[in-house]
């Protein structure tokens, strides 16, 4: 899992985008500078407006920087889609409807040629590993939202990319549902060993999943500060259990991460965590 | 019983229909006024005589008759069903040039925002143009080409006249369709680095199904229209259309024989809905489109 820890997943140095030109130009992210290691879970938290969808776009290369430059390991962002270094999964699970379960998570491994008996061998391996290999004839609209959400999930995991991009992906789901998603989540990523970049406006969330926690505010989008969840006695988010939503240490991440986002001082922040 | 109505509902229905529309047809013509109903000076419900109104079971025996008086002259069912074939032909082959003609404008119109201001406009317009205006022109420029060996028939001026109605809704319905998808899709087709042919294959014609199907079964209607005015404008003989200008003539003397190419009509619309509806049958899975999100 390690092999790679020499190489950053994400490397963001000095990124500003601007949309819109003149009056209406709008400043939605400015001065951004993030790492993220490999096999590390990071979640960007902020209120809306603040970019953090925008930062993880540019990481997707969904959308291209005004300034700075975007490294995905080692690489320009553009070429690391290309080589299809990163899965991904956004709010909406988006598949395609009038595909059964299985052939929505074999779609990307069928679009870049893999061959059709290993296909069926990883498909039957991702459903399992979400615990819906009973589901793989049935077509996404017999699905509830989480198991929908899970289906994407095991899509964007298809071709074992060594970094996850998630924005909001359980933010359509009720309460109850998104707790075991979380948990689920936890437990994938121990076994893929995947970095993950999270994209969430649920503290709890982004505290129970991630190592590290980047704040951002609105206008212009920027990192405000950076929590380690770690610093606070909680275990790294690979070795993470559900029981950690009651440890002390999940407590005092979660205020630390409030008092960033509200703006009020706190003084432990482990605000310059950016390891370069 | 019960089970009897689950299993052929919209057969029975559809035969009800059927059932309404002449048994209402007699009874008018048996109960109603002679000289129609008046208001004012204007008639709102027709004659009731022979030569208006003909009985149904009139209409259906004469297709059992000779179409004339001549020693060789074949049944009017006979006469009927090989110009239906006749039209219906022309009728695919305008449905078909139309169908691909309409993909190819939506496909351009999807593609690139410019071309779908410059073309939409001038798509909507064309519909507005009179058929029997551009029968005589699709004719004159038609004799003009010289396709390889082929040359230029009446049959391929109102296979190309078909074509112009038909085109017309697919071009709209497909335009509407490959714009279809939600970002989500779009974008993952793109964190996938396909290129544009392969989302159009594994996304957008997929997701324009829901649209194209109405679309393709309003061109057939159009396209069955277009062939049988076609053919009157033209002058093309063999076809419903022009049998309905002469059987027209043998009203006074033979008012059911009108009827005849009617029914022929109203015949290939039917079969040509129903093949789109089989096509659609075979698309079914993508008729899915748009559930979950």
């Amino acid at each position: 899992m390690n092999q790679h820890a020499s190489q950053h997943a994400i490397a963001v140095a000095g990124v500003r985008r601007v949309f819109g030109k003149g009056r209406k130009q709008v400043i939605a992210l400015e001065d951004v500078d993030l790492v993220v290691g490999a096999g590390e879970f990071v979640s960007l938290i902020g209120p809306s407006g603040c970019g953090k969808s925008t930062l993880l776009r540019l990481v997707a290369d969904l959308d291209t920087a005004t300034a700075g430059t975007l490294e995905i390991f080692g690489k320009p962002a553009r070429r690391a889609r290309l080589d299809q270094d990163y899965g991904i999964a956004f709010q909406q699970a988006g598949l395609l409807p009038w595909r059964t379960v299985a052939g929505n998570v074999e779609l990307p491994l069928k679009l870049h040629g893999v061959a059709s008996a290993q296909r069926k061998a990883r498909v039957a391996e991702l459903l399992d590993l979400v615990g819906l290999s009973d589901f793989a004839k049935n077509h996404p609209d017999q699905l509830s939202g989480g198991m929908q959400q899970r289906v994407a999930i095991a899509r964007a995991l298809a071709e074992s990319p060594r970094l996850l991009l998630m924005d909001e992906p359980f933010g359509a789901l009720d309460e109850i549902t998104r707790e075991r998603m979380q948990n689920e989540l936890v437990r994938i990523c121990a076994e893929t060993g995947a970095a993950v970049l999270f994209v969430t406006h649920s503290i709890p969330e982004a505290v129970f999943l991630s190592d590290r926690v980047v704040v951002m505010s609105p206008r212009p989008g920027r990192i405000t500060g950076v929590v380690d969840v770690r610093a606070d006695g909680l275990a790294g988010a690979h070795d993470r259990t559900e029981r950690a939503r009651d440890e002390e240490g999940f407590f005092r991440a979660v205020a630390e991460v409030r008092g960033l986002l509200h703006g009020a001082p706190v003084a432990t922040v482990a605000a310059d965590g950016l390891e370069k | 019983m019960a089970q009897i109505w689950d299993r052929f509902q919209a057969a029975i229905l559809g035969l009800l229909g059927v059932a309404t529309v002449v048994v209402t047809w007699d009874l008018y013509k048996a109960f109603g006024p002679a000289e129609g109903v008046l208001v004012g000076d204007t008639r709102v419900l027709p004659r009731t005589t022979e030569r208006a109104m003909p009985h149904s079971w009139d209409m259906l025996q004469r297709l059992g008759e000779p179409v004339s008086a001549l020693p060789d002259a074949p049944d009017a069912v006979r006469a009927v069903w090989d110009a239906s074939m006749f039209s219906l032909g022309l009728a695919a082959r305008g449905w078909v040039i139309g169908v691909v003609i309409g993909l190819l404008l939506a496909l351009a119109m999807s593609g690139f925002r410019i071309v779908e201001s410059a073309l939409l406009p001038w798509v909507i317009l064309s519909q507005t143009v009179p058929l029997i205006a551009i029968a005589p022109l699709v004719r004159r420029w038609g004799s003009e080409l010289q396709i390889g060996g082929h040359v230029w028939s009446s049959e391929d001026s109102v296979a190309v006249i078909a074509a112009y109605l038909a085109f017309f809704p697919v071009a709209v319905g497909a335009l509407r369709g490959l714009k279809s998808p939600d970002k989500t899709h779009l974008e993952l087709m793109r964190a996938y680095g396909i290129g544009w042919w392969r989302t159009l294959v594994t996304l957008r014609l997929p997701s324009s199904v829901p649209y194209l199907l109405p679309a393709l079964r309003l061109a057939a209607a159009s396209a069955v229209i277009g062939a049988v005015v076609a053919e009157v404008s033209i002058g093309l003989k063999g076809g419903l259309g022009r049998m309905v200008i002469d059987y027209a003539v043998a009203a006074s003397g033979d008012p059911a024989k009108p009827w005849a190419p009617i029914f022929g009509a109203i015949g290939i619309g039917l079969v040509a809905a129903g093949a789109v509806g089989l096509l659609g049958l075979a698309l079914r899975p993508f008729r899915l489109t748009g559930v979950s999100r």
